[in-house]
């Protein structure tokens, strides 16, 4: 048995997602054996029976995020975790979840491809894993803290858009042990979805309000609603018009990329004056603080912006972060993918600083290219 | 006008539904219903899964909380509602190309899992659907539009496999048994366990003008009640009797403990272990 401790503790990261998970609201996990995320579903075999929750190992990936969508239909608040040969396989479910709009966490705690040495490889397939037009809610932990405070944010940004969202954890953090300190539960502010308000004959369960999210009822009540992935009408009927199918996804992608700059989560580090500004994410910013302050002992304007989010893009993070930069270095543990998405939005020149080699760049080696390019 | 008695269960009382004329979904789906009515259920506390394909729509049509699915995953939605919810009944609705083929695990696991549900599946040989390619359920020797030369493989009898995986209730009929069609549902629907009902059926849009060369409903489903042998009679027929003929009849019928028995078993230990 494990008993809830808040406060300080020593903990595993994948064990800081269940924590963090279990504290959002969540009862119903179902999960597939696959290393580096298999402590995530080993603690909630133990931990989800003492909380009330259900805990099941499903045959496969595709098993567990259908599960995983059926248990939030039931209206429990659900997850599964698996690492990027697994989430492969999730993306067909992850596209029904977006599509019939049903509240899930995803952790995908990232590897290498045939091999469980860490890597940032799928930051692209986070946001364009699955089939059709959608936006996605990525956030990017760095620590075993992170992954406690941004599980727990994934499920109230599932709750409150009424989508999928991705907790993008790396082999580095998932496997490291760190002091945190778990709030206990009065100081955290769980959010729910939205429950209907009128009598089922006039629940329109497609019918979304101003921030562009429906109600949701749930399995049990007297609601009665139809979920499918085919286009259907604000009753949740099954039809198509070109015009009914161009609102629908309108509408699902912007109810979340209206609420970029809302949702955006980051850190800023001497960002205010800076010529020079890193901009990182995940485990890669671990060393971009030590190196940005070493780069201020030399005289060198540096700052750095962490982002905990990468989808939706944080867009007005970047800009104002960088109002006074004339570089960006953007160090990614893998070939250089969200260079391109930080050079869309950039007002100034983006330089890319990859290294695939299963660990992140040291504070020395980005001081190294801060000192190249400001030379 | 006087009203079906069993258009209360059709979601919004409207029809037609999309089916062929002469398909077999719609004596599935009203079989259904006359289970569902037969039993007085609450159709508040049931969910109807499906998946894809032509039987899989018939949740669509159903007057309650539906998931119509992805292909194949029926039964993994049903899990996560199944164990979420225990109290609800759930019911797919699925194809033989969907549960029998993509699902395929999905199927095996739940029935070893004994997971409470019951699963209809309709059996027309084909995938109907995407327009008759070969199904996992196709006679040998048959033509569909991926095997011209007709079908290299042997058909997959999948009572047996839900049988061998472990399902609690198994049985098979026809859509030219309607009476003791909708007495397996009724059996299926109020069986504690994995419940498995095999609908062989007429897909004359299809499989009956293509493979078959039955174009005609009528004669679609006298084919069925022609090549339809009782087990028992089964039981004194020699292999190669057998085959192309359809095994009707009650397989499996066991209690067995399911997946919410022993999960409420183990959830007790765990709570008396917290509390000392």
């Amino acid at each position: 048995m494990i008993t809830t401790q808040t406060d300080l503790q020593f903990m595993l990261g994948n064990h800081a997602v269940v924590e963090g998970a279990l504290a959002a609201g969540c009862r119903f996990y179902a999960g597939y054996p696959i290393t580096p995320a298999n402590e995530i579903s080993e603690r909630m075999a133990q931990r989800m029976p003492e909380v009330g929750g259900r805990f099941i190992q499903m045959e496969d990936e595709l098993g567990s995020i259908y599960a995983v969508c059926g248990a939030s239909l039931a209206g429990k608040k659900s997850m599964t975790a698996t690492a990027s040969a697994g989430y492969n396989y999730m993306q067909e479910g992850i596209e029904y979840a977006v599509a019939a709009e049903i509240p899930i966490v995803i952790v995908d705690v990232m590897r290498q491809i045939g091999e469980n040495f860490p890597t940032q490889s799928d930051v692209m397939q986070a946001r364009y894993g699955a089939a059709g037009d959608h936006e996605m809610i990525v956030l990017t932990p760095s620590s075993v803290q992170e992954l406690f405070d941004l599980t727990f944010q994934a499920f109230n940004l599932a709750e409150r858009f009424r989508n999928p969202v991705i907790v993008l954890s790396e082999a580095t953090i998932s496997l490291m042990r760190e002091g945190i300190r778990i709030p206990r539960q009065e100081e955290l502010n769980v959010l729910n979805r939205k429950k209907p308000i009128v009598p089922p004959a006039e629940f329109m369960p497609f019918r979304a309000e101003e921030d562009l999210v429906p109600r949701m009822s749930e399995f049990g009540d007297e609601y009665k609603v139809l979920y499918t992935h085919n286009p259907h009408d604000e009753a949740g009927r099954i039809a198509w018009t070109p015009k009914l199918y161009e609102d629908l996804y309108n509408r699902i992608t912007r109810k979340i990329a209206d609420k970029a700059d809302e949702i955006a989560m980051f850190d800023t580090v001497m960002t205010g004056d800076a010529e020079i500004v890193v901009i990182a994410y995940g485990s890669e910013s671990r060393g971009c603080i030590e190196a940005v302050k070493m780069a201020r002992g030399l005289g060198i304007k540096a700052g750095l912006l962490k982002l905990k989010n990468i989808w939706p893009v944080p867009t007005g993070a970047i800009i104002e972060s960088t109002r006074h930069a004339s570089k960006i270095l953007v160090p990614e543990m893998n070939t250089g993918r969200y260079y391109h998405v930080i050079k869309e939005v950039a007002n100034c020149e983006v330089i890319s600083l990859p290294k695939n080699q299963g660990r992140i760049h040291s504070p020395e080696e980005i001081l190294e290219e801060i000192k190249r390019r400001m030379a | 006008m006087m009203e079906h008695p069993n258009l209360k269960y059709i979601r919004g009382r409207k029809l037609p539904h999309m089916f062929c004329q002469g398909c077999g979904c719609g004596q599935i789906l009203n079989a259904l219903l006359f289970a569902i009515d037969e039993l007085k259920l609450d159709t508040n506390k049931m969910v109807a899964i499906g998946g894809v394909g032509c039987s899989s729509r018939i949740p669509a049509y159903l007057d309650m909380y539906a998931i119509h699915g992805i292909h194949g995953r029926n039964l993994a939605y049903a899990t996560g509602v199944k164990l979420a919810k225990p109290e609800l009944k759930v019911v797919v609705l699925t194809g033989d190309g969907d549960c029998g083929a993509i699902g395929g695990n999905h199927l095996i696991h739940a029935a070893r899992r004994n997971l409470d549900v019951t699963v209809i599946m309709d059996n027309n040989g084909v995938y109907a659907m995407t327009g008759g390619q070969l199904g996992p359920t196709t006679s040998t020797g048959l033509y569909t539009t991926t095997s011209p030369m007709g079908s290299l493989e042997r058909p997959f009898d999948l009572c047996k496999l839900v049988e061998t995986a472990g399902g609690t209730y198994v049985a098979r009929w026809t859509t030219a048994h309607p009476a003791a069609l909708i007495r397996a549902i009724k059996q299926g629907l109020t069986h504690h366990g994995f419940s498995f009902i095999e609908v062989v059926s007429q897909c004359p849009t299809i499989y009956g003008r293509y493979s078959l060369g039955l174009s005609d409903p009528l004669k679609n489903l006298e084919f069925l009640k022609d090549n339809s042998v009782t087990r028992e009679q089964a039981e004194k027929m020699s292999p190669d009797k057998l085959v192309r003929k359809i095994v009707i009849g009650k397989f499996v019928d066991k209690e067995v403990p399911t997946l919410e028995d022993a999960y409420r078993e183990m959830e007790q230990k765990v709570t008396a272990r917290v509390a000392s």
